[in-house]
């Protein structure tokens, strides 16, 4: 019972990152842009939220946990954000190619976290690491809450990014089916030439959905670079970040562009990543777990084939870019 | 109703340009590089050193010493086969991401022969062995992703990026599991026996060789055969393709087998030359980076040859001012980030003109 209990709970704490590059890239590909450059944004946010709660840390005498999380979280939006501007101005203004931009920006994001988290540690004599108060704040779960036996530890005690990411999943999904802005960025998504004739502004529907996506994503790097539920929070490990925003692009498709489904989905990849440690399944080396998800997609993929109900298909101008005057 | 439209028409619209001259779109395309070097350059004097000095430090440390070049060739050489490879693929309009995985896939069937079959056949037939088996296999990770496209039009840049991370993953697993080598602690597969490394050519293995020849034939077989040719029309226009009678489907899988063979050549030459063993980091990015680099020289492969050159000199000149002047050797992929950010921007200023709202009525084209 114990395991099945720690089990869940690294899972949880395994599929947040996750959770939040997904749902960034689903609101940037709503609105037709393909941005792989997710891991580069999410290098991007991880550096600059490292960075802003460790020097508001050495310019105050007693930092503050709620203070050092809002700016751990605004450093990280803001500066994720920029990167995927960088990408939505190349892409949409500047009409450069998605699938190369995205790229491209991976290679500047990657680069950037690391050299900057680098500088950071050469200036602090060795590496950058933040106080027990806030590797605290990004850690800990609800006061008193946690403490309930059992569904304290199932549902109380994640750190407050978790409840941070579901929160804005269900936002997310209520806004792209209920909302009319949401539908509307659909619509962008789906025929910007026709969105465009009855009047929505597709350039700055694709500007807000990738920044705010981008955004959203760089909080996943966020969470990867301050939580030390992997064992090192608050610190710059070199290319911590590799890989999570390949799997958070996996999790797109898996999840079918769905906010919702892609809790579970990266419930899923969360589990298998850390099923290993917990369990010993006989006949499957646990080196084979690491391929699953990607797996899996490839497998969503093909089904999309059989599968033409139009709700879980991309959308339809994804990686098109439009111009009006080639319409 | 004429009057409100132009009224209407803004200050700036953007129009398509007509065929800028190569001597201007060159001359673009080298500003803009200056223009990320100088933002690179304020990055660096805004962290307190002299840019000149750091600039010159990646120039000596990748080009003035013959270790140095050597080392810098061993950079470009895979990045250039790499971008050759994603060449033809991209001519169709087919994004091929895939590259990595298939740059893995065969530096894994060369790295089976490495290890199990490196005493029973003469070297050069050994090196022939695994040359083909490499981009048979390196062809087959490529084709997959066709098939599916060509018959029922699945993603292609989605389906070639999850392929990446499964050949990878499968490494991960051989380093591990059967190929690990069990005289280490760490679980890594074995070094290569002498016999199975690649021969060097002035001191940089025979792959340069190699990759200069596939320039030519790659420039040949886009510009001057039947088959590119059809990549070209059915990069233009599947409708146009079909209707002349092209057999859209076999010509995308065709494509799409080469593209791959060829980045499986990639990965022959990376193990058996570069690294001597096999490493979930033996493709290095290399298939990534080299879709910007075949994108930027416009799918040119001699364009090619000057970008992958530069790129590498970047590479392997950050690590000697890590060393030289404590910069954080990482500083080559930001430098990178920001040229090839950059270059993509330019390439507006050479395809669209701004058109001015002109002061009379009317006189609009």
């Amino acid at each position: 019972m114990d395991t099945l209990l720690n089990f869940i709970v690294a899972a949880v704490l395994a599929a947040t990152p996750l959770l939040f590059g997904a749902i960034g890239e689903i609101l940037t590909e709503k609105s037709g842009n393909l941005n792989l450059g997710v891991e580069g944004m999410m290098f991007m946010g991880g550096v600059a939220g490292l960075a802003g709660t460790y020097y508001y840390e050495k310019a105050v005498v007693e930092p503050n946990a709620v203070v050092s999380i809002i700016i751990g979280v605004v450093c990280a939006f803001l500066c994720a954000m920029f990167g995927a501007f960088i990408y939505s101005f190349l892409t949409i203004t500047l009409r450069a190619n998605q699938n190369v931009t995205g790229l491209a920006l991976t290679t500047f994001g990657t680069g950037f976290g690391n050299f900057f988290g680098e500088i950071m540690g050469n200036a602090a004599g060795g590496y950058v690491s933040v106080g027990t108060v806030i590797k605290a704040a990004f850690d800990e779960g609800i006061p008193v809450l946690k403490d309930i036996p059992v569904i304290g530890k199932l549902f109380f005690d994640y750190n407050f990014m978790v409840y941070l990411a579901l929160a804005l999943t269900i936002i997310l999904a209520y806004f792209l089916t209920k909302t009319k802005t949401g539908l509307n960025l659909r619509a962008v998504g789906e025929n910007p030439a026709t969105a465009d004739a009855v009047g929505i502004n597709v350039t700055l529907y694709k500007y807000l959905a990738t920044c705010i996506g981008g955004g959203i994503s760089g909080l996943g790097g966020l969470y990867i670079v301050m939580n030390s539920a992997n064992g090192t929070g608050g610190v710059w490990v070199h290319n911590s970040i590799s890989g999570y925003g390949w799997l958070a692009v996996a999790i797109v498709i898996f999840a079918t562009w769905s906010p919702l489904k892609a809790v579970i989905c990266s419930l899923i990849i969360g589990s298998l990543s850390v099923i290993p440690y917990y369990y010993q399944i006989p006949f499957i080396h646990s080196a084979i777990y690491e391929i699953f998800p990607y797996i899996a997609t490839v497998a969503v993929l093909i089904m999309m084939i059989f599968r033409k109900k139009k709700s879980n298909l991309p959308p339809a101008s994804l990686g098109l870019a439009y111009f009006r005057e080639e319409r | 109703m004429i009057s409100e439209n132009t009224k209407k028409e803004p200050l700036v619209r953007i129009a398509k340009r007509a065929e800028l001259s190569p001597k201007k779109a060159a001359l673009v395309r080298f500003s803009s590089i200056i223009v990320a070097l100088l933002i690179g350059g304020l990055l660096i004097l805004a962290l307190g050193y002299n840019p000149i000095s750091v600039y010159g430090g990646i120039i000596e440390g990748s080009l003035l010493t013959p270790t140095a070049l050597k080392a810098t060739a061993k950079i470009a050489v895979p990045l250039l086969g790499a971008a050759l490879a994603i060449a033809p693929a991209f001519r169709m309009k087919f994004w091929n991401c895939g590259a990595e995985g298939q740059i893995t896939v065969g530096a894994i069937a060369s790295t089976y022969f490495a290890l199990y079959h490196v005493g029973d056949l003469p070297a050069p037939v050994f090196f022939v062995v695994t040359f083909i088996v490499s981009a048979i296999f390196g062809g087959l990770w490529g084709l997959i992703p066709a098939f599916f496209k060509a018959r029922w039009g699945t993603n292609e840049t989605l389906f070639t990026l999850m392929l990446n991370y499964i050949a990878i993953g499968f490494v991960k697993y051989l380093r591990i599991g059967p190929w690990m080598d069990k005289g280490q602690m760490f679980p890594k597969v074995p070094m290569f026996d002498r016999a199975a490394r690649l021969p060097d050519v002035f001191g940089v293995h025979i792959g340069w060789i190699i990759v200069l020849l596939l320039v030519v034939f790659t420039y040949i077989y886009m510009t001057r055969t039947k088959h590119g040719y059809e990549i070209a029309v059915v990069g233009e226009s599947v409708s146009t393709a079909r209707y002349s009678g092209m057999n859209v489907a076999k010509i995308i899988m065709r494509t799409m087998f080469i593209s791959g063979a060829v980045a499986g050549i990639v990965g022959w030459m990376l193990a058996l030359g570069t690294n001597y063993t096999l490493s979930d980091t033996t493709a290095n990015g290399y298939g990534f980076t080299a879709i910007v680099v075949a994108w930027l020289a416009k799918l040119n492969p001699f364009v090619m040859v000057l970008i992958s050159a530069f790129l590498a000199v970047l590479q392997k000149g950050s690590n000697s001012i890590q060393t030289n002047f404590g910069i954080p050797a990482s500083a080559s992929e930001v430098l990178t980030g920001l040229i090839l950010l950059c270059m993509l921007g330019s390439e507006f200023f050479i395809n669209y003109r701004f058109v001015f709202r002109k002061k009379s009525v009317g006189g609009d084209d």
